[in-house]
C-alpha cells in the first residue's frame, strides 16, 4: 500500500535535462523508480540516458505515457508555471522540489489549484520515497532528491519539513531494522501543497503505516495543527521532533518558512502542543527513532 | 534584507504613498541645502543607520542623540557635521555602534493621533493579510495582548487584490471620515501595491499619523523583503548596504552560505537547514552553547566547505567547531577534502569534532585520517555533541 506513490507509479520529470533535474532522474533509474517521461521546453522528440523520451508540453508526455506524478527541477523563476503546467496536464501528483520560488508565485499556484484534482507537494522539499522490497531497499519509487539507499520497506511513516532531518531519522530507523511504508518531506517555505496533516490523515488511513514519525520546526502552525487532529483521530503511535530551539527570533533559518514570529511559533511552544496531543517528543535529533519505538512498544 | 529610512522614503514616493518631506544627506552642506529646500516647515535630522533607538543613543564623540529637531538651515550642518562619520550606539546596536554616513533632514509634523497598519503575507491561509488599528505609535504585540478587539485584519484575496469596500471598511472602522478617510484609502491601495510589486513579505507602518493640518502620512516604515524574489527586484537588490550586516553574514552570502552569527561559543558547519537548527540544539541540549547557525547545502563544493570553515574560525568567541553531515546524496568526501584543505590554510588552533554519515564516508573518513589534523570522530549526532561540549570546557 504506502501512500501515494509506489512501484507501480509513472513518473515523470521537469526539468529532466537540467544538471540537477538529470542527476536526479539518473538515480531514482538506478534505484528503480518508473521514470517514463522527461519535459523540457524546446527539447521535445530527444531522449534522457538513452531510454526516457523527452516531451514538450507536459500535456503531451501526460497523454503519450500515463504518468500521474511529475517531479519539477524548474529553475525558480520558472517553477510556478511549471507546477500550473502540470496541474493542467491532470497530473495528480506534483511534487516541487524547487528551492527559492517567490512566496508571492507560491501564493498565486495555491489560490489558482483550488478545486483541481492534482495535488501538490513541496516547494522546496526532498520529494517522496515509498521504498521497495529489494536490497538497499531497490524497486521502489523515489521521487525528489533523498538518498534511496538509506531506506527499507517496513511500517513507519515519515513526514517532515526537513530533507537531511528526515534522511537522519530514516537512517536512525533503518540502523535498528525499521523499514518505512512511505517517507514525504513536505519542505521548508512558508505557503505549500501538502502539510504535515494532510499526511498524517494519509497514514493514518494507510493499513501498512503502523507508526509515525513526524518532523517539523520552528514557524506557522502546521505542527500544532497536526498534532491537535490526531489526538482525537489518529489511533496509531506518534513520534515527533521540532528543530529551532535555539533559533533567535526573526531570524529567517535558511529554510524561508522557518522564522520565529510569535509565542506560538517557538519550537517550546509547539513541543508542549505536541505532548499535551499525546505524541512522544524526541528530546534530541539522535533520538527519533529510539522515541518512537518506545512509544510503538517496540 | 533590511533598507534604510530614506530608501523606505525613496519606495514610497515611487508608489505614491504619502510620508513627510525628506532628503538624504551625505555631508553637512547637503544637509544644509536639503534644509534650505524646506524652509518654513518645522525639521528634523536623523542619523542613518539599521539599528532602532536612535534618539535615545549616543555618538562615540560624545555628541547625545542621533535624531534632533533643528531650528535653521546652519544648525542642519552643524549637526550633519556631529553625525556624519561618527559611531552612534543604541540599544539595538551593541556597544561596538554604527558608522553614520548618511543623515535624513526631514519634516517634523504635528500629530493628531497616531495609527497602525501593517501587511504581511499569512502562511495559515496563505494570502495578505493588512493589519490595522487606533492604537499606533506602541508595541502592536502589547495591543494584540492587552486589548484584541481593538486590532482589525482584513485577508486580502490573492488573485483580486485589494478591493474598495475592503479599505472603505477599514477607514470606517479606524474612525475616519470624509477627506481623510479619502486619503487613508489612496494611502493603503498603494501600499498595497508597493507590498505586492516590490515582492515584500512585511511592510509595517507605525505609526501612520493624522496631523492637524489635515493630512494622512506614514511616519515610520519597515521593510520585509522575500529574498527569494530578489533576483526580479534588482534595484531592491541595490539599496542592500553590507556595512550595516554582520560582516560574517555578508562573507558567507557571497559564497552564498547561510550563515547567521550568533553568541555562543560552539561553531557548527552542516548540510540542510533542518539538521543545521537541530545541531545547534543538541549542542545546546548538552550544556553547550552554538555560535552560528550554518547550512552549507545539498551541493556544496569543496571551495564553499573551505569558506564556511574560514568564516566559523574567524569569529573570536569560537572555542571549538562541530561538523555534522549527512551526505544523503551530497559526497562526504568533498566535505572532507575542503575541510583538510581550509584547515591546511588556516591551521586549527581549537578543538574540531566531525561526524561525517552517509554516501561516500569511507572514502571521506579516509581523507580525514590522512591528513595530520587533529580531528575528535564523532559516530552520532549525540555523540559528537557531547564530544565538543566536552572538548571546550
Amino acid at each position: 500500500m504506502a501512500i501515494l506513490i509506489d512501484e507501480n507509479t509513472q513518473v515523470l520529470i521537469q526539468g529532466i535535462t537540467g544538471g540537477f533535474g538529470g542527476r536526479h532522474a539518473k538515480l531514482s533509474l538506478d534505484y528503480g523508480t518508473q521514470v517514463v517521461a522527461g519535459c523540457t521546453p524546446g527539447k521535445g522528440g530527444q531522449t534522457f540516458e538513452g531510454k526516457v523520451p523527452i516531451f514538450h508540453p507536459v500535456s503531451q508526455a501526460v497523454s503519450e505515457t500515463g504518468a500521474t506524478a511529475s517531479a519539477i527541477f524548474v529553475p525558480p523563476p520558472f517553477a510556478a508555471d511549471a507546477i500550473l503546467e502540470a496541474v493542467d496536464a491532470g497530473v495528480e501528483l506534483v511534487v516541487a522540489i524547487t528551492e527559492g520560488i517567490p512566496v508571492m508565485d507560491m501564493m498565486k499556484v495555491r489560490e489558482a489549484m483550488k478545486g483541481a484534482k492534482s495535488r501538490l507537494v513541496g516547494p522546496n522539499c526532498p520529494g517522496l520515497v515509498t521504498p521497495g522490497h529489494g536490497e538497499n531497499s531497490h524497486g521502489g519509487c523515489r521521487i525528489g532528491i533523498a538518498p534511496g539507499y538509506i531506506h527499507k520497506r517496513g511500517n513507519v511513516g515519515v513526514v517532515s519539513r526537513s530533507g537531511t532531518l528526515t534522511y537522519e531519522a530514516v537512517y536512525q530507523l533503518t540502523s535498528l531494522g525499521y523499514g518505512q511504508s512511505t517517507c514525504v518531506g513536505i519542505g521548508g517555505d512558508p505557503i505549500n501543497g501538502t502539510s504535515h496533516l494532510d499526511v498524517l490523515k494519509m497514514f493514518n488511513d494507510d493499513p501498512e503505516t503502523e507508526a509515525i514519525i513526524m518532523i517539523g520546526e520552528i514557524g506557522g502552525n502546521a505542527e500544532a495543527e497536526a498534532a491537535r487532529w490526531a489526538k482525537d483521530h489518529c489511533k496509531k503511535p506518534i513520534a515527533g521532533f521540532i528543530a529551532g530551539a535555539t533559533a533567535p527570533p526573526g531570524r529567517r533559518m535558511g529554510h524561508a518558512g522557518a522564522i520565529v514570529g510569535g509565542d506560538e511559533d517557538t519550537a517550546e511552544a509547539k513541543k508542549k502542543i505536541l505532548a499535551e496531543c499525546g505524541i512522544a517528543v524526541a528530546e534530541t535529533p539522535s533520538d527519533m527513532a529510539t522515541t518512537l519505538l518506545e512509544k510503538w512498544g517496540k | 534584507m533590511n533598507i534604510h529610512e530614506y530608501q523606505a522614503k525613496q519606495l514610497f514616493d515611487r508608489y505614491g504613498v504619502p510620508s513627510p518631506k525628506g532628503k538624504v544627506a551625505s555631508t553637512p552642506e547637503e544637509a544644509v541645502a536639503a534644509a534650505k529646500e524646506f524652509e518654513g516647515s518645522q525639521l528634523v535630522i536623523k542619523a542613518q543607520v539599521h539599528a532602532g533607538g536612535r534618539g535615545k543613543g549616543h555618538f562615540k564623540n560624545g555628541f547625545k542623540g542621533g535624531v534632533h529637531l533643528i531650528e535653521s538651515a546652519d544648525q542642519a550642518g552643524e549637526f550633519a557635521e556631529k553625525m556624519l562619520g561618527e559611531t552612534l550606539v543604541t540599544i539595538q546596536t551593541g556597544e561596538e555602534g554604527r558608522l553614520v554616513r548618511k543623515v535624513m533632514v526631514a519634516e517634523a509634523v504635528d500629530i493628531e493621533h497616531e495609527y497602525y497598519l501593517s501587511i504581511l503575507m499569512d502562511r495559515d491561509t496563505s494570502r495578505p493579510v493588512i493589519v490595522a488599528s487606533t492604537e499606533g505609535g506602541m508595541s502592536i504585540e502589547d495591543v494584540a495582548h492587552d486589548t484584541p478587539e481593538k486590532i482589525l485584519r482584513q485577508f486580502v484575496h490573492p488573485l483580486l487584490g485589494l478591493q474598495g469596500y475592503e479599505i472603505r471598511k477599514l477607514a470606517a472602522n479606524l474612525g475616519l471620515a470624509g477627506d481623510q478617510a479619502k486619503q487613508f484609502g489612496k494611502l493603503l491601495n498603494n501600499l498595497y501595491k508597493l507590498f505586492i510589486s516590490c515582492d515584500c513579505s512585511m511592510l509595517e507602518i507605525n505609526p501612520l499619523v493624522t496631523t492637524p493640518d489635515g493630512r494622512v502620512l506614514c511616519l515610520d516604515a519597515k521593510f520585509g523583503f522575500d529574498d527569494n524574489a530578489l533576483f526580479r527586484h534588482p534595484d531592491i537588490v541595490e539599496m542592500r548596504d553590507t556595512e550595516e550586516e554582520d560582516p560574517r553574514e555578508v562573507a558567507a552570502s557571497e559564497y552564498d552560505l547561510n550563515y547567521i552569527g550568533l553568541d555562543g561559543n560552539i561553531a557548527c558547519l552542516v548540510n540542510g537547514a533542518g539538521l543545521a537548527m537541530a545541531t545547534m540544539d543538541i549542542i545546546k541540549h548538552y550544556g553547550g552553547d552554538p555560535a552560528n547557525f550554518l547550512d552549507v547545502g545539498g551541493g556544496a563544493t569543496k571551495e564553499q566547505v573551505a569558506a564556511a570553515f574560514k568564516i566559523i574560525l574567524g569569529d573570536p568567541n569560537v572555542k571549538g567547531i562541530l561538523i555534522n553531515i549527512f551526505g544523503g546524496i551530497m559526497d562526504c568526501n568533498v566535505i572532507a577534502e575542503g575541510v583538510v584543505a581550509a584547515a591546511k590554510e588556516t591551521g586549527l588552533p581549537i578543538p574540531l569534532v566531525v561526524r561525517l554519515e552517509g554516501n561516500n564516508v569511507e572514502a571521506g573518513k579516509a581523507t580525514l585520517a590522512a591528513s595530520d589534523i587533529d580531528i575528535i570522530a564523532g559516530d552520532t549526532m549525540s555523540d559528537a555533541a557531547q564530544k565538543i561540549v566536552a572538548a571546550v570546557q
